[in-house]
């Protein structure tokens, strides 16, 4: 009881704590922190715009965040997030583009998420595959999967699929186009928040049960916490290395779907922004926990874009401080308190 | 000679609300082996620690020689003479004897050339004079385990130390090792210096000490000259009640051949030779023993009937279950052949210390159809089957703040294990490797008993053990490996008989894993 309680005040703890020290950052700048903070606050949550804008971030990071929490769960440290995320974006949008126009909206909608899925999957798979095959670290190999993806997603846009003079593909076709919040249920005016939400906390839901509910959770959870004995037990992990790699793939590749199908409606350079990494930091402070990254995406998603409001009175990088300083607090405390 | 080395007065450690050690008041005289008998968590350790500056104690008062101490460090406590033979030996392995032996004390100033010859030959005299011969020039990892735990104690007296403390030293030596280990204590003791020694076997505490403390949660209990108690006494003192150190073993009756080895080889992934033309059968309805010292080839045994050899080793020869062959099995197709295991590493490999007691009673039958509901667990069936094994194995723990398996005593964590591979449904073969080690005595008696309801049940046992008792009170026969291959096989008969002069028979198994 007094443990789950020191876990559940760790992350609170941490955040407060690196508030305070930005907070030390902003009167280095000039700038009155409560001011600054009350700014941000008042253009974020304060506003219906800046709610959009945040849950539309929110949501991103909630995928990319599973993608390393799952695979996390059998030990594996899953860094590709970022070139998964992109290879989605690539085949989301290529599909997007491919499909004859009429196409029913289902139907494209959903081969569009599942194409993005898939190639997610491949990437974060084949550093499954060199694992289990040539046991080589997926740390390594997703990182340098990271480069390899990046070079081919640039080339395939420059000299293949980029609307003349732009550094963007042509628009997706109408009916593959998921729809906002806002032009649906009025919320959230003019923000790039979209239906994609929703697939986002389904796939917690759903990972959560998969974790803690099922056989082959439990069994993923065994080869985490000690390999040697579940293969005692008749489990075999190099099967379970591979599902939760994909998995974990698949849902990078699923965050593509909420800029490419839901925001922009085209692949564009530097869409990804670096959500992948920042996907490692959130399943860091939910203990890789599916149903605690809601709250951690949150976290990321309002910093994230509480920066670009107060851009202009101090730097947004300001607040990448308060992203790391957060980390890092929620890493010694932890450790502290074993 | 009489007077008092150690004198513990009013010695408490607690943990948190736990007291480890509670109000201990203990007088250990110079010149004396002093053993300090206990079940696993009666404070044995805990106490030791503080006398060796591991631990401080939270109340109470600690003279050595007639001073008052107070240690925070090893170190003082080496300075004050006291050494420690640890269970897990501190040796570096790829240093020779003589540079293990002066580590931490090599003299002179750091850039100075190391007086190694000097050093080897202070090592010899003293070897010479307590029976603890070893080779000072040759390398650590060149060296049996008795060897190595002969290094230990030189690397004590190298350094003056009059107290020694000797934490389980039996646990990894063969029978006539642990006669020349005690050999070479009592003339440690003769030329005055002092043995402490922590052990839970009550024949090495008879043989060998002349004061026996016994330890019960926390406290001692009583300390008495050895020479006044007895076998029974001991056990009693230590667990609080009679214990029965004998389990009953009524006959047995074998039936059809389950298991059958034959002619079977192994080569390692290095290409060792581990296992060379074993063979034995073993029929439902008995337990068949294995003697034999550590690394003579029962893992690679163990590994091969549990299909986890590794990658690149050779299986050669035949092992068969009712005629089915193991050799090309997954441990997954072995297992739902109706066969059991209990691994020795019981927190490596048995179980998932983090799991709850429920999670880890279905470990490894998970798939079992009866737990399970669609994708995931029949979560009713999983607790009322969990209470069952708890009712019947006797399992003991706080059910009701649902704890991880790590918060449970060794023994209770056994006999999950246990109650669990038992009630295997159609269990036709349980194999057992070391399936009471670091299990208290209250804990191995009922163990005991639940094997031979087993047996009783026409199930086949494998009992891999390095306690011969163990062996020679549960197995219907015994073989015993050497180098890879059964040296030789003692037969029902002879087990029979033997258990009446039960010395002689263990040396006379000594004899056969030497």
């Amino acid at each position: 009881m007094r443990n789950t309680l020191l876990k559940l005040l760790t992350p609170l703890f941490a955040v407060v704590s690196a508030l305070i020290v930005s907070a030390l950052f902003i009167m280095a700048t000039g700038r009155n922190p409560l001011d600054i903070y009350q700014k941000m606050f008042s253009m974020t949550f304060g506003s219906d715009y800046g709610t959009g804008q945040i849950v539309f971030r929110t949501t991103s990071l909630i995928l990319t965040g599973l993608a390393v929490a799952i695979p996390f769960k059998v030990k594996l440290f899953n860094i590709g997030g970022e070139g998964q995320v992109l290879a989605g974006a690539l085949a989301a949008a290529t599909t997007g583009i491919l499909l004859p126009s009429q196409t029913p909206p289902l139907v494209a909608i959903s081969i569009c998420t599942l194409t993005a899925m898939m190639a997610g999957s491949a990437v974060a798979l084949f550093a499954g595959w060199l694992k289990v095959r040539f046991s080589v670290n997926e740390v390594i190999s997703t990182i340098m999967l990271n480069f390899i993806v990046q070079a081919f997603v640039g080339y395939m846009l420059t000299w293949h699929l980029a609307v003349p003079s732009t550094v963007h593909t042509p628009e997706i076709i109408q009916s593959a186009q998921l729809p906002m919040f806002d032009s649906v249920i009025g919320i959230w005016n003019k923000s790039p928040a979209n239906f994609s939400t929703l697939l986002a906390l389904a796939s917690c839901l759903g990972a959560w049960v998969m974790m803690f509910k099922t056989t082959a959770g439990y069994e993923m959870r065994a080869v985490g916490l000690q390999p040697e004995a579940a293969e005692y037990g008749g489990i075999n992990p190099n099967k379970l290395i591979l599902k939760a790699m994909a998995t974990g793939g698949a849902m990078a590749g699923l965050a593509s779907t909420n800029l490419v199908l839901g925001y922009k409606h085209f692949y564009e350079a530097g869409l990804t922004s670096g959500i992948g990494f920042t996907g490692i930091a959130v399943a860091l402070l939910a203990f890789s926990n599916p149903l605690w990254i809601i709250a951690s995406a949150l976290l990321f998603g309002f910093l994230d874009y509480g920066g670009l409001t107060v851009n202009a009175y101090v730097p947004k990088d300001i607040f990448m401080v308060v992203q790391a300083i957060t980390i890092l607090m929620v890493l010694v405390l932890t450790k502290k308190s074993r | 000679m009489n007077d008092v080395v150690i004198s513990l007065s009013g010695i408490s450690r607690s943990f948190g609300e736990f007291y480890a050690n509670r109000d201990i008041a203990l007088d250990i005289r110079s010149g004396s082996i002093h053993a300090i008998v206990g079940e696993n968590g009666a404070g044995k350790s805990t106490l030791t620690k503080i006398i060796y500056g591991l631990l401080a104690p939270s109340s109470g008062s600690l003279s050595i020689k007639g001073n008052a101490v107070r240690f925070t460090s090893p170190r003082q406590a080496i300075e004050a003479g006291i050494g420690m033979v640890h269970q897990h030996f501190m040796l570096i392995e790829n240093l020779t004897v003589t540079e293990n032996i002066m580590l931490g004390d090599e003299g002179g100033s750091f850039f100075a050339p190391l007086k190694t010859k000097e050093a080897a030959r202070k090592i010899v005299s003293i070897a010479q004079a307590h029976g603890l011969d070893v080779d000072p020039d040759s390398l650590v990892s060149d060296l049996s385990v008795g060897e190595e735990q002969r290094v230990e104690i030189l690397k004590l007296l190298y350094r003056d130390a009059d107290i020694l403390i000797l934490d389980e030293p039996t646990a990894v030596l063969t029978p006539s090792e642990t006669s020349r280990l005690f050999a070479t204590l009592a003339s440690l003791r003769d030329e005055g210096k002092t043995v402490i020694l922590i052990t839970h076997k009550l024949d090495e505490v008879l043989d060998v000490s002349d004061m026996v403390s016994v330890m019960s949660k926390g406290k001692v209990v009583a300390t008495k000259p050895t020479a006044a108690v007895t076998k029974p006494d001991l056990a009693r003192l230590m667990v609080g009640r009679s214990v029965l150190l004998r389990v009953e073993n009524p006959p047995d009756r074998p039936g059809e051949v389950i298991v059958k080895a034959s002619d079977l080889s192994f080569v390692d992934r290095k290409g060792r030779k581990r296992l060379t033309s074993l063979g034995f059968e073993i029929r439902a309805g008995e337990i068949y023993g294995i003697a034999g010292v550590e690394g003579n080839g029962q893992s690679e045994l163990l590994s091969i009937l549990w299909g986890m050899t590794e990658p690149g080793s050779r299986i050669d020869g035949s092992i068969t279950v009712n005629g089915l062959s193991l050799n090309e099995m997954s441990t997954k197709e072995i297992a739902a052949m109706g066969i059991s295991h209990i691994p020795e590493n019981r927190l490596r490999h048995a179980v998932i210390k983090e799991f709850s007691v429920s999670d880890n009673i279905i470990f490894g039958r998970h798939r079992e159809r009866s737990f399970s509901r669609f994708a995931g667990f029949n979560t009713k069936s999983v607790h009322d089957y969990t209470k069952k094994i708890i009712d019947r194995y006797d399992i003991r723990y706080d059910m009701q703040s649902n704890p991880p398996l790590s918060a449970l005593s060794g023994g209770n964590q056994q006999k999950i294990v246990l109650g669990r591979e038992i009630e295997r449904p159609e269990l036709k073969l349980l194999i057992l490797a070391q399936p009471t080690r670091g299990v208290d005595i209250g804990a191995i008696e009922m163990i005991h008993k639940k094997i031979i309801e087993a047996r009783d049940k026409n199930i086949a046992i494998l009992l891999i053990s390095s306690e011969l008792d163990e062996l020679i009170s549960l197995s219907s026969r015994i073989g015993c490996i050497y180098k890879g291959s059964i040296r030789h096989e003692f037969s029902a008969a002879e087990i029979l008989k033997g258990r009446s002069s039960e010395q002689d028979l263990e040396k006379e198994i000594g004899m056969f894993i030497t």
